[in-house]
């Protein structure tokens, strides 16, 4: 079956299971090397395995809750969106999401996502308890910090490569209400964007949206929205009177994929001027619902499809504090110059985080949508080079196209990520299209 | 008022969990009944968990028909709705050879479903009270040469269904046929397409649900089912003996 990741590209002939028992796992993993699969939500190929693909969707069992401690054990392939479903309404909420609740505990882990908050709280692994996980011997292993540490600490941003994630305690969080009291500023440019970031640290979530098509003085304009969990005395009594009710929406779905040229730079620029004008028009502050704050763009079910047929690929990458400014300002301005223009441009500050193999570290990430085409690839290779000279690195749940060696030259710790893989024989067992491609 | 419990007979086939699932988020406690209660141990803390309702497990066999009035006995409480989702398809090729093998089927789809079902009939009728969900097939709506053992137990419990609602009618009692056509089940799995026959479970214990509330009393899924099958038992028989379908 023809199979591909969120961004639908590249698709790829894979065979698929949904092994619905740990002994189904088991029989299937020792057929010959196979990768998990979540939801889907990874952009490119770190998801699909032309020999075995692992779909993990019967794995969605909640198992226990601990009420005082938030600690949540659950199977792998159970949705963000049901955790907050069940949750919210008793007054938690993850610890860190992503941008969409569509994805997996499991993904989550393999990917150790980050969120608006990592600048403060740093990204989803830090919430993990433990992890259960079937290695080559097909026997479940359960791993944590002080319980065969090292297993656990590459399983967190190990991209599937170290098994299959059965089940996970995690660690949800108090809040007040589901309302996010939202604050939005305007940067003129990328420096200002920066400064705005670094006098922000204390908020506890903040993203920039770039309009990443705006040339010299105006450079890196942006919106920069920082949020706080609403306290009730944040709320206006109708919504203070029962503070987790969240308001029902109607959701949009694409049904069928757009003509590509829709896209063209003309396109994206009118949409981010009339966003920034828009939001620069509006109050300072606003109440914005829990759903449309992390999750805007879940509203529009299936909105990869806006990009055509041949689908499209998302460059992201960090590069560190010190060399932000520099490799920012190129990498926006390469940008430019190619005037393809990326409808969703979102910068985020990332805060301290030492691991063994996950994505983040303490800098600026960027992170970037362009539709297929050669014209996009040729200038995502530019993008990958200035990375490159500015110390930065990739994030492997955005990836699918990059070229091994961009890879292993962005990031040292591949090595020992690939030797430990060797030593216990789980390249044996467990290999993405992406792994083969980037050679881990 | 506390709602009487959801008694789901074959809870560990995927049409059951997900009635079971689709009750649970309206309150009701949930009754989990199969052969092999231990792989209901994490249904029961999701259940319990997702929908904050009480889940209890209970050992229950349909083929072994001198159980069931005990079963019926030993449940702590008589549940107000029982939803029989017990069903075994077999192998035609088998089914053909041994009868041991069509025997299981017949037992599986006929044979037990009735048993238990007459016991808890007889029990709602004394209460004047309560609803019996069956989980038939199409299947049962004509015999096929690739299916017709599978097909025809299900057609005699399609038809004990109704005998059964034509008998408690008016004694309070409501039962409910369901006729799904295909479903995504163990055997088939879904990746985002659904073809224009298959639904999926969860989809289906919607309808389910929804039909319940209008006591409905027989209901394909989907609705194009009934077309196409009304279609198919239309076929004058000489023509149909030569589809090998
Ligand atoms: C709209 C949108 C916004 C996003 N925003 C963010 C964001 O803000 N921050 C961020 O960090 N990411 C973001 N992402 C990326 C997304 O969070 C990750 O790609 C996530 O890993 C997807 O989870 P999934 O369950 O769909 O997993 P998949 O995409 O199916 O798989 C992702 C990886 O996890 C592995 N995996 C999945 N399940 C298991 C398992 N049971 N055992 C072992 N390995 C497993 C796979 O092998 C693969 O390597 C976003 C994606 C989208 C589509």
């Amino acid at each position: 079956m023809k199979l591909a990741g969120w961004g639908r590209y590249p698709v790829i002939e894979a065979n698929i299971s949904a092994p619905r028992s740990v002994d189904d796992i088991i029989r299937q993993i020792t057929k010959g090397t196979s990768i998990a699969r979540g939801n889907g939500r990874s952009y490119g190929d770190s998801s699909v395995s032309s020999s075995n693909t692992l779909h993990m969707k019967h794995f969605n069992r909640m198992l226990a809750f601990n009420e005082t401690s938030g600690q949540l054990v659950a199977e792998a392939g159970l949705l963000l969106a049901d955790i907050i479903d069940v949750f919210l309404p008793e007054g938690w909420f993850p610890s860190v999401t992503p941008g969409t609740k569509f994805v997996t505990i499991g993904g989550m882990i393999a990917a150790d996502v980050h969120g608006k908050n990592h600048h403060k709280d740093q990204s989803f692994g830090q919430y993990i308890d433990w992890i259960d996980i079937i290695k080559t011997e097909g026997k479940i292993e359960r791993c944590s910090k002080t319980k065969n540490p090292e297993l656990f600490h590459r399983t967190i941003g190990g991209m599937g490569l170290t098994g299959i994630i059965i089940r996970a305690a995690i660690r949800l969080k108090r809040v007040p209400s589901a309302w996010i009291k939202q604050r939005t500023l305007t940067a003129e440019n990328i420096e200002q964007t920066i400064d705005l970031f670094e006098q922000s640290l204390d908020s506890t979530y903040s993203v920039a949206w770039i309009d990443c098509l705006q040339k010299g003085k105006k450079l890196g304009r942006s919106l920069i929205m920082l949020g706080e969990h609403a306290q009730l005395e944040d709320l206006p009594d109708t919504l203070a009177k029962s503070p987790y009710a969240s308001p029902v929406k109607q959701n949009i779905t694409i049904p069928f994929f757009l003509p590509a040229c829709l896209l063209n730079g003309l396109t994206v620029k009118t949409f981010n001027k009339f966003y920034y004008w828009n939001s620069k028009r509006k109050d300072q502050y606003q109440l914005v619902d829990w759903d449309r704050y992390f999750y805007p763009l879940d509203a529009i079910l299936g909105w990869n499809k806006i990009y055509g047929r041949r689908g499209f690929v998302q460059f992201q990458c960090v590069i560190p504090l010190d060399k932000a400014k520099d490799g920012l300002s190129e990498l926006l301005q390469t940008i430019s110059v190619a005037n393809v223009g990326s409808f969703l441009s979102v910068l985020k500050r990332f805060g301290e985080q030492e691991s063994l193999f996950s994505f983040p570290m303490k800098g600026y990430t960027l992170a970037l949508d362009f539709p297929v085409n050669p014209k996009t690839l040729n200038l995502m290779q530019q993008l990958d080079l200035i990375t490159l000279k500015h110390a930065g690195r990739f994030y492997l749940a955005k990836d699918s196209r990059m070229s091994r060696d961009t890879f292993l030259s962005s990031d040292p710790r591949a090595k020992t990520y690939k030797s430990f893989r060797v030593d216990g024989g789980l390249n044996y067992s467990f290999s993405s299209a992406q792994s083969e491609r980037l050679g881990l | 008022m506390k709602k009487a419990p959801v008694l789901i007979l074959g809870a560990t086939s995927d049409i059951g969990l997900a009635i079971a699932h689709r009750f649970a988020k309206e309150g009701y406690p949930i009754q989990l009944a199969s052969r092999d209660v231990k792989r209901l141990e994490s249904d029961r803390a999701d259940l319990e968990i997702r929908y904050s309702t009480k889940v209890s497990l209970h050992e229950f066999d349909a083929i072994k028909t001198d159980s069931h009035q005990r079963f019926v006995k030993k449940l702590p409480i008589m549940p107000g709705i029982v939803v029989c989702a017990v069903g075994y398809m077999g192998n035609q090729f088998e089914s053909e050879r041994d009868i041991k093998s069509a025997s299981l089927v017949m037992r599986s789809n006929f044979e037990g479903p009735v048993s238990i079902l007459a016991e808890f009939a007889n029990h709602f009728e004394q209460r004047r009270s309560g609803t019996i969900i069956g989980i038939s097939s199409v299947a049962g709506e004509r015999g096929r040469a690739s299916n017709y053992v599978y097909g025809s137990s299900k057609a005699g419990f399609t038809a004990f269904l109704s005998g059964l609602r034509n008998r408690l009618a008016d004694k309070g009692v409501h039962v409910m046929t369901v006729l799904p056509g295909f479903i995504l089940t163990k055997m088939t799995f879904d990746l985002g397409l659904t073809p224009f026959l298959t639904a999926n479970p969860n989809a289906l214990a919607e309808y389910v649900y929804k039909s319940y509330l209008k006591k409905k009393d027989i209901i394909y899924f989907y609705k194009r089912w009934r077309l196409i099958m009304a279609l198919l038992c239309h076929i004058p028989e000489r023509y149909f003996k030569k589809m090998k379908i």
